[in-house]
């Protein structure tokens, strides 16, 4: 007979699972809100910086939502590490010859897939966030008093290399979504064989609709559907 | 036919283990994949080399004992079949077969393609029961099923504890077996004194165990003699969100 003591919630395999689920939804949910903050470049330069400027200015709001997050994406960053370490551990002597059937490439790269994201997003707060890639950032001249994101925005597209590490990142996220989002209905157990190989094709729309949503962006400045204010380099 | 077999041999738990090659030539189409091996191991005795060891009882598909990786496939290239009921027609001539052991570090290679699967015992040991009273036999039908349930929780007890879901399992997760083994209990009157209990003293023994953790990959179903759905998988974190809100 065995009697151990239950192990507690975040240490349980089902647990860590849930948690991994939970921190994830709350990125989805960021994702969404940046998502739709940011497609306001669409809609013009006084827009967007006002947009911006009004995040900026609920200072306490802002610091708020920032922690949350980042502990939210610590969490899940931490998570992610411990099953990966745990789940390399579980099988020491590997097959000669190894058979995959039914999981995906996305299912089976959700670490590496996670590890690159990681990296993207501090590039992209040094980049936009802290313009300590690119100091020059700073020198833009100000619109109506406010920092202009509209230029520096479309002033980072302009940038092939940029550009280029942004349509990558934004790829990887989305095939980390397309197994993300199937998988939290799993894990919380709301799903039935009717409804799971459904749920993929969903899971996978989703992920497309935030990569489309995202590379429009970059693309559109980078076929000029979108312009500097001045219509040239500044 | 003739075949050729890349076969894992290992002395011991302590041994290395490497791969060895057979030739096994002339065998009928009609065999079962172990009395192949069965002409094999008579060949080999034969020749003064050591059988190659492998677990097998019933050979009816229903005992869960057969456990041999076939070409990265456990239980062999047929789907909802055991390595017993698998039958060499569906090999052809001059193809090569890699047999392997279970892949997990909960299953210990004891010998050649033998693994240790006691800590399946220990799972079944920590919940996988339902406690009674001794006394005399119940009446059937005494404690009315609603019928859906009962063919619910029948599908999950088909499981027969084989082990080919760790072996498929990408991070060597037991969890479908332990889904089938808290589900057949969860959808019965008869397992819900211990509901709350059993859910989390057979995940926490799992933990220990050593087996990975289920990410989904679904690779466990796709090689499951018994086709166990991973839709239990959802019902056992359901009832380990069930029990984590409960009160004990």
């Amino acid at each position: 007979m065995t009697n151990n003591q239950p192990l507690g919630f975040s240490k349980a395999s089902v647990g860590k699972k849930v948690l991994m689920a939970i921190t994830g939804i709350s990125v989805i949910g960021f994702l969404t809100a940046h998502l739709i903050g940011n497609l306001q470049l669409f809609v013009g330069q006084d827009q967007l910086n006002s947009y911006a400027e009004t995040l900026q200015n609920m200072v306490a709001a802002k610091w708020m939502f920032r922690s949350v997050i980042l502990i939210l994406f610590a969490i899940h960053i931490w998570k992610g590490i411990v099953l990966w370490l745990e789940n390399r551990k579980a099988r020491p002597v590997s097959y000669m010859k190894d058979v995959t059937l039914e999981a995906s490439v996305a299912s089976r790269t959700m670490f590496w897939t996670g590890a690159l994201i990681l990296s993207f997003v501090v590039y992209h707060l040094l980049h936009f966030t802290m313009i300590t890639t690119n100091p020059e950032y700073a020198n833009l001249p100000l619109d109506n008093g406010r920092f202009d994101v509209y230029s520096m925005v479309i002033l980072g597209f302009q940038n092939y290399t940029i550009s280029a590490v942004y349509f990558i990142a934004l790829s990887l996220m989305a095939f980390h979504l397309s197994h993300a989002i199937s998988s939290v209905f799993q894990t919380f157990g709301l799903t039935k064989p009717t409804i799971l190989p459904k749920l993929k094709i969903v899971s996978n729309l989703i992920a497309l609709i935030f990569f489309i949503g995202y590379v429009s962006m970059p693309i559109a400045v980078l076929l000029n559907i979108i312009s500097l204010p001045t219509g040239g380099n500044l | 036919m003739n075949l050729t077999l890349y076969v894992w041999r290992q002395k011991n738990a302590d041994d290395k283990g490497r791969m060895e090659t057979y030739q096994a030539n002339d065998i009928s189409s009609h065999m079962s994949f172990l009395e192949m091996l069965d002409v094999v191991n008579e060949r080999l005795l034969t020749d003064g080399i050591e059988p190659i060891a492998f677990d097998h009882d019933c050979r009816e598909g229903i005992c869960g004992m057969c456990s041999l990786v076939i070409n990265g496939n456990p239980h062999g290239p047929e789907k909802g079949t055991t390595v017993c009921q698998l039958h060499m027609r569906h090999f052809k001539d001059g193809d090569k077969i890699y047999i392997e052991p279970w892949r997990a570090k909960a299953f210990p290679v004891i010998k050649d393609l033998i693994v240790d699967r006691s800590a399946f015992d220990r799972i079944m040991q920590a919940g996988g029961f339902v406690s009674v009273n001794t006394g005399g036999t119940p009446d059937a039908n005494a404690i009315p099923i609603p019928k859906e349930n009962a063919d619910t929780a029948m599908d999950a007890a088909q499981c027969i504890g084989c082990g080919a879901c760790v072996a498929a399992c990408k991070n060597a997760s037991a969890m479908l077996f332990l889904a089938a083994k808290v589900s057949q209990y969860a959808y019965l009157p008869q397992g819900q004194a211990e509901r709350t209990e059993r859910v989390k003293n057979m995940l926490t023994q799992m933990d220990l165990e050593g087996f990975g953790n289920c990410t989904n990959f679904y690779e466990c179903e796709a090689v499951c003699p018994k086709e166990i759905s991973v839709k239990f998988i959802a019902k056992l974190n359901r009832e380990f969100l069930r029990a984590t809100v409960k009160k004990p």
